[in-house]
């Protein structure tokens, strides 16, 4: 038993040694999605990539691993990742005028430590059977819509993040306010994913839901699933306004990484035509990349603004965004 | 009893084994000291009165329920001519082989308003609105404690059925003789007798319970749990994290110490389990309700799930999609194997020591290895990297300072931590298994050797193991199952390019298709049953 652990141990140690080309992953975003593009940079360039994909946990396993870490690449879902491993002192910058001229300014860190990949939007999906509707965010509040909301946890990284944005835009007591109003308007407590939050719109469980962009293009191209988005229409919040809140996917290269270079050209690979069009066409998102385009059927939705509000601020009013969850008790 | 240098030895080793065990729990509650207060004293003035009453609340539900399904499906199966005994008898322990999350998975989606059984109902009734009908709502405490305790309760099923059936029949056919009534008997014979092998697996239900994080997640129920993954990963305080994952391990000591009280007075041993025995024939709609009860579980426990799962994957799989998960599959075995056995080995040890031995905290070692199974798997992990981080530092220095090539993370970052960390896990399952067996060994086959002048070592393994070779048997396999299907532990330690089923099923379920992943969790379970199948197979030998 012993022998053969020893055995295992001294071949990982071996082979972390040996191989020579290759480049190092720990991944929040699911393999399927980032598998075809490191494919292809393996097929271009010869280096091969390692993955670990976790949610939780990732960067504290990176914080201890200190500076033995094998990690070269971190790839993320939400910017308050990136921003917490920059604060954290695990990221090193990357100067390469391929991703300065690639990522535009405002999804990138300004000391070249975190690179926007994709941008999705925080929509509001309304039920068709209530025609087109202009929607703020703040309107899911409105005493009109008791009854009527859906969303998954506020918990969840993808909430926290609209909430943060709420609180650049009306402070803490008005966001405080706001998380209650919505709250009481709830149709059911907070659960599911964003998904099913439209398979509920579309079991008349309620009329409006919040959920992230891509899902729709998802389910339209799940032959289960286009009915439930065949019921909705989706909106994108505030253009009037401030513009719709906008959050990231995005990578870094890690502090220790023990292959920088391959490391780099992993990073200018992902942010390559290609590779963009490739995010764009499998996971329906919107490439950081200009002159890159969405998919036909995501342009097809229409132009929308974004909130031009710095990522930072939204990273930086995170934890005062969970304390007005907890105290609006916006999932029990 | 085991004197002189011999017992001297197995005391370091016992003693030895359990602080290593116990070690990355303790560097946790260390951390645990230095959290901060004003965190700790939000979260109290908001939700964590909430969850720490949905915590308790869920583990009563758990219990009760989980022993009612299992004390009453073992005593039908074991006291009574139900139907198709043969069949419930096994059918009734492949609960085992569901990992809880995915279950829950099944059922929130089927159950839910939105789910294809009420839809199926509103259309068939012309019903519009959740006004128009009543429906119970899955999304609850109740509903999360009904689908643990589901998955669960072959934990007491089989404990207690191991403990029926080694009974003396001596002691039934008294009490009968004295006048007592059949179920009467049972009330105060077979269950008494029984009630020591029922605590141990009602504890591990419990301390399953309070580590479960993803199965309540589904439920959109938030425990204690959700409260050390929120202090972690949203507000990034490790040690608020862990002062409030040191809170549960705190409850798991009352687990410990309600499990130890319950059986303190009971000590009834025989040295006669005979089988073939007294039955109760039951009448016809006895039958029918018994019958009922036991299918019900089994139902919803296992065939439901699995009928889902096969469902999806007949709809969903490949080839491609198979032959990834074998070998996913075999790194599962794999793990598995070398935690169950491990465990398995401990558990040998610590239960033989606190048994044979006369010193006064011969007891300790046993009790506190079992601690790491109410932590839940995330934070685990986390104390093992808190742990091994720090000595793989320490090695790769010693390495630099004798001039040797850096061996890496050699323990925090390879299989090495996992097989730990899964084995500080589930060694309370392993221990609490052993244990019960020991207890149903009389005492004074403990003596009966070196009266005999046998040789006391000798005398363990030609007395004491091959009568404990059942409850080993029924631990290793335990563990096996367990390990199988543990989930956040694997996810977060495991090295590059390493993945099991579960952590594939996990990427699947993340991205809301599970559909895809069918196959896969079949595997899962399947691997689960081989050895449920085999044990079954190889008690019956007996």
């Amino acid at each position: 038993m012993f022998k053969k652990i020893v055995s295992v141990l001294a071949f990982t140690a071996c082979f972390a040694v040996n191989a020579a080309q290759e480049v190092n992953v720990y991944s929040y975003r699911q393999p399927f999605l980032v598998e075809p593009l490191f494919k292809t940079f393996t097929d271009k360039t010869g280096i091969k990539v390692n993955v670990v994909f976790a949610k939780k946990g990732m960067a504290e396993r990176l914080k201890r691993e200190g500076k033995h870490s094998p990690a070269d690449i971190l790839l993320t879902t939400d910017i308050s990742r990136l921003i917490e491993l920059q604060d954290n002192g695990l990221l090193q910058a990357v100067n390469s005028k391929n991703l300065e001229e690639a990522v535009p300014a405002q999804y990138r860190s300004a000391d070249d430590t975190w690179f926007a990949l994709t941008t999705r939007v925080r929509n509001i999906y309304s039920a068709k059977r209530l025609g087109k509707i202009d929607f703020n965010y703040e309107d899911l509040a409105k005493p009109e819509w008791k009854g009527r909301v859906c969303t998954r946890s506020g918990k969840h990284p993808y909430n926290v993040a609209l909430v943060a944005s709420m609180i650049a835009e009306h402070g803490e007591a008005g966001t405080l306010a706001w998380l209650e109003g919505v709250k009481s308007n709830l149709a059911r407590k907070p659960q599911g994913n964003d998904r099913g939050q439209v398979q509920a719109i579309n079991q008349k469980l309620c009329d409006v839901s919040l959920g992230n962009s891509y899902y729709f293009g998802n389910m339209l191209s799940d032959e289960k699933q286009k009915v439930w988005a065949d019921s909705v229409y989706i909106n994108f919040p505030n253009q009037s306004n401030r513009g719709a809140h906008v959050n990231i996917s995005g990578m870094a290269m890690a502090k220790y990484a023990p292959n920088e270079d391959n490391a780099k050209a992993l990073m200018e690979f992902l942010v390559s035509v290609p590779a963009q069009q490739l995010y764009a066409e499998t996971n329906m998102e919107y490439p950081v990349r200009k002159g890159v385009n969405a998919s036909k059927l995501v342009a097809s939705w229409g132009e929308f603004t974004a909130d031009k509000l710095p990522l930072e601020v939204i990273a930086k009013h995170r934890k005062t965004a969970l304390k007005l969850l907890d105290k609006a008790k916006f999932d029990l | 009893m085991i004197s002189g240098n011999r017992s001297k030895v197995w005391q370091i080793v016992s003693w030895a084994t359990a602080s290593i065990l116990v070690l990355p729990i303790f560097i946790m509650l260390v951390s645990g000291f230095s959290a901060t207060t004003e965190l700790f004293s939000h979260l109290w003035d908001t939700v964590l009165p909430t969850y720490v009453l949905n915590t308790l609340y869920l583990a009563i539900v758990v219990g009760i329920l989980s022993i009612f399904f299992g004390v009453i499906s073992a005593a039908l199966i074991t006291q009574t001519n139900i139907k198709a005994k043969n069949i419930l008898r096994w059918l009734l322990m492949l609960p085992l082989a569901m990992p809880a999350y995915l279950v829950a998975y099944l059922y929130t989606d089927l159950f839910d308003y939105a789910g294809p059984v009420q839809r199926n109902l509103r259309e068939f009734f012309g019903w519009e609105s959740p006004a128009d009908y009543w429906f119970f709502d899955i999304r609850t405490l109740f509903g999360a404690g009904v689908v643990i305790s589901l998955v669960l309760f072959p934990y007491i099923y089989m404990l207690a059925r191991t403990a029926f059936e080694q009974q003396d029949q001596n002691l039934h056919r008294a009490s009968r003789l004295l006048g007592l009534t059949t179920f009467q008997t049972f009330y105060k014979v077979c269950l008494p007798l029984a009630r020591p092998a029922i605590a141990i697996a009602v504890s591990l239900v419990l301390m399953e319970t309070l580590a479960d994080f993803a199965t309540v997640q589904y439920f959109a129920v938030n425990t204690l749990t959700t409260a050390v993954y929120d202090t972690w990963l949203g507000y990034g305080d490790l040690s608020t994290a862990n002062a409030l994952a040191s809170l549960l391990t705190l409850m798991v000591f009352f687990v410990i110490l309600f499990e130890q009280k319950a059986r303190l007075k009971q000590r009834h041993q025989s040295n006669r389990p005979t089988r073939g025995n007294h039955i109760i024939v039951l009448s016809i709609s006895q039958q029918f309700f018994a019958s009922l009860f036991c299918w019900a579980l089994a139902v919803f426990g296992f065939l439901l799930p699995m009928f889902l799962l096969v469902l999806m994957a007949l709809e969903y799989a490949t080839i491609e999609q198979l032959d990834v998960l074998i070998s996913t599959g075999f790194n599962s075995i794999e793990l598995a194997i070398y935690t169950a056995t491990i465990a398995t080995l401990i558990a040998i040890v610590l239960v033989l020591y606190k048994r044979l031995h006369q010193d006064k905290y011969k007891a300790v070692p046993l009790n506190v290895s079992g601690f790491g199974y109410a932590i839940p798997g995330t934070v685990l992990a986390m104390a093992m990297l808190a742990t091994f981080g720090p000595l793989d530092g320490f090695i790769n220095e010693m390495a630099v300072k004798l001039s040797i090539e850096e061996p890496g993370l050699i323990l925090s970052g390879t299989i090495f931590a996992i097989v730990f960390a899964l084995v500080v896990r589930f060694s309370a399952i392993a221990n609490g298994t052993i244990s019960g067996g020991v207890e149903q060994i009389s005492q004074s086959i403990d003596l009966a050797p070196p009266s005999l002048g046998v040789k006391q070592l000798k005398s363990l393994f030609t007395v004491h193991i091959p009568l404990l070779k059942s409850s080993i048997f029924i631990a290793w396999l335990l563990v096996f199952v367990e390990a199988m299907k543990e989930l956040p532990a694997v996810l977060l330690l495991r090295p590059f390019n390493f993945d099991t089923l579960s952590t594939q099923i996990y990427q699947l379920i993340s991205d809301e298709r599970l559909e895809q992943g069918a196959i896969g969790a079949i595997l899962i379970v399947a691997f689960g049953l081989i050895p449920i199948i085999w044990l079954n197979k190889s008690e019956d030998k007996v």
